[in-house]
């Protein structure tokens, strides 16, 4: 089990974007980032791709609610520190958005 | 985990039934008295499209014995790239007539309910009622809501499968101690921001994955057997052919299935998804931009107007058809903004109006100030002013 490091130290870590998020990352589906902790890493993520920041956070700055991110295999919301967990060296964050496709050629957008 | 079905008899198999389902019968984890748990089964399909096709073929296979089907729609040609229980022969069929025949002929002892309508707030809790487990195989989001809320407030179980482009997601919500899909989205994304896979496209092999693993959990719920994808997300990405999964936890201040549930009825979804019934005059504008007509465009082009076209497709697709704009794919648009003049009237273009809606509203935050969409694309071109450009 790896264990935490002190919040501070930035490490290395692989932030998975999910296809329809790749456009803004110019079709990249893994990028790798260094921080320490999770909103560290969305930062540095919106930093290289600010195309993406709309789709991920409101105006106000706040994660979008149909945006679910995972630490490793935990959803981010149920973490005692969410957003501000500190990220172990080879952690991964995945960005999981709703989708609906099922499909037919008819669909509410 | 306790199978489903009710505690009354099962129905007895029949000796067609002993053959058919031989390789069943002699699993450990099914046996005779699995067999009959099937065959007492119902579940309903919602939906007979790319996910609903290998669903409702593999529960027909297992000897489901009561299957409903939903769906109002009509079988079209660009359907059968991937659901498959349609043939070239059904186009213009409806796809409910057209899935129950394949059906009841590779299951003559299958009981098909049709139920020819769109789910709606109003029939949803009337139709679901009277099955045991449900399978979600729609397409858009004020659907999955509604089926989601149902099946928590009858108690029904929710097998849930969706994609997009070549990535799935399947999981079992609305169980007792599991989470619902709520729990995992509480809120839908806003209209427009998630593609659909008209615009998105979708490889036509992975709703046949995804719905296959969909018939699976339904199996196995109904059978009693095995470890059901309650609280996991199982995400598919069938292009590296990579499986991960996700735990998803029940959330106790979920508004349908927490404590203190305040969704005690079904509501209006198209209006808790942001999808607004349009008025003519909401229609024209979108998001801050212009909705112009193609029959409008052609009038201002032809009068002579300096218009600048910008179709924003894939090159492939202005090789089947195109109207003379300039072509810059949406992905390049951000770095090509250089090619794009401002001090023109800009008119995005795509096949639909939806990837031209997007980037227009882009075009309008990078400052242009004269843009317009145009409204339904050049499928709307083909169909109201020049039938000779190619529709895809």
């Amino acid at each position: 089990m790896i264990s935490r490091q002190m919040a501070g130290r930035d490490l290395h870590m692989t932030i998975f974007i999910p296809t329809p998020l790749r456009p803004y990352t110019a079709g990249q589906e893994a990028i790798d980032i260094m921080a320490s902790t999770i909103s560290g890493a969305l930062d540095h993520l919106t930093e290289a791709h600010p195309e993406l920041r709309r789709h991920l956070f409101t105006d106000e700055g706040k994660l979008r609610a149909f945006v679910n991110l995972y630490l490793n295999d935990e959803d981010v919301r149920y973490l005692p520190a969410r957003e501000a967990t500190p990220v172990a060296a080879g952690d991964t964050l995945s960005i999981i958005p709703s989708i609906a496709g099922g499909c037919s050629s008819v669909s509410v957008r | 985990m306790a199978a489903i079905t009710e505690p009354v008899p099962l129905p007895e198999l029949t000796s067609d039934d002993l053959s058919r389902y031989s390789r069943h019968l002699i699993l450990p984890e099914v046996g005779m008295e699995g067999q009959r748990k099937l065959k007492a089964a119902r579940v309903l399909c919602v939906g007979t499209g790319g996910l609903g096709s290998p669903l409702a073929f593999y529960l027909a296979a297992a000897g489901v014995g009561t299957l409903g089907l939903v769906d109002f729609d009509v079988v079209d040609a660009s359907n059968l790239q991937r659901q498959i229980i349609h043939s070239t022969r059904d186009i213009g069929r409806k796809k409910l007539d057209s899935a129950a025949e394949k059906l009841i002929a590779l299951n003559p002892a299958l009981n098909v309910v049709k139920h020819e309508t769109m789910l709606s707030s109003a029939n949803a809790l009337e139709i679901l009622k009277d099955y045991d487990v449900v399978a979600d195989g729609t397409d858009n989001f004020p659907t999955r809501y509604l089926v989601n809320d149902a099946c928590v407030l009858l108690g029904k179980p929710n097998v849930y499968g969706s994609i997009f482009r070549f990535e799935g997601q399947a999981s079992v919500f609305a169980t007792e101690k599991g989470p619902c899909y709520r729990c995992l989205y509480p809120e839908p994304p806003p209209p427009g921001l998630v593609p659909s896979c008209a615009e998105g496209g979708v490889l036509g092999i992975l709703p046949g994955l995804v719905g296959v693993i969909q018939a699976t959990e339904v199996i196995k719920l109904i059978l009693g057997k095995g470890e059901p994808l309650i609280g996991r997300l199982l995400l598919v990405d069938a292009l590296s052919m990579r499986f991960r999964e996700l735990k998803l936890r029940k959330n106790p201040e979920c508004p349908v299935c927490g404590d203190n549930p305040t969704v005690t009825q079904l509501i209006d979804y198209d209006q808790f998804c942001g999808i607004a019934h349009e008025t003519p005059q909401s229609a024209a504008v979108k998001n801050g931009i212009p909705q112009l007509t193609v029959k409008e465009f052609k009038r201002r082009r032809d009068a002579g107007e300096d218009l600048f076209l910008l179709d924003v497709r894939e090159p492939y697709e202005y090789q089947i058809a195109q109207i003379g704009g300039t072509l810059i794919p949406q992905n390049d648009v951000p770095q090509r903004l250089a090619e794009i003049p401002r001090d023109r009237e800009v008119v995005v273009q795509c096949r639909s109006g939806g990837r031209s809606q997007k980037i227009a509203e882009l075009l309008k935050q990078a400052g242009y100030m004269k843009v317009v969409n145009l409204a339904g694309g050049i499928l709307a071109w083909s169909d109201e002013i020049d039938p000779t450009v190619r529709k895809y």
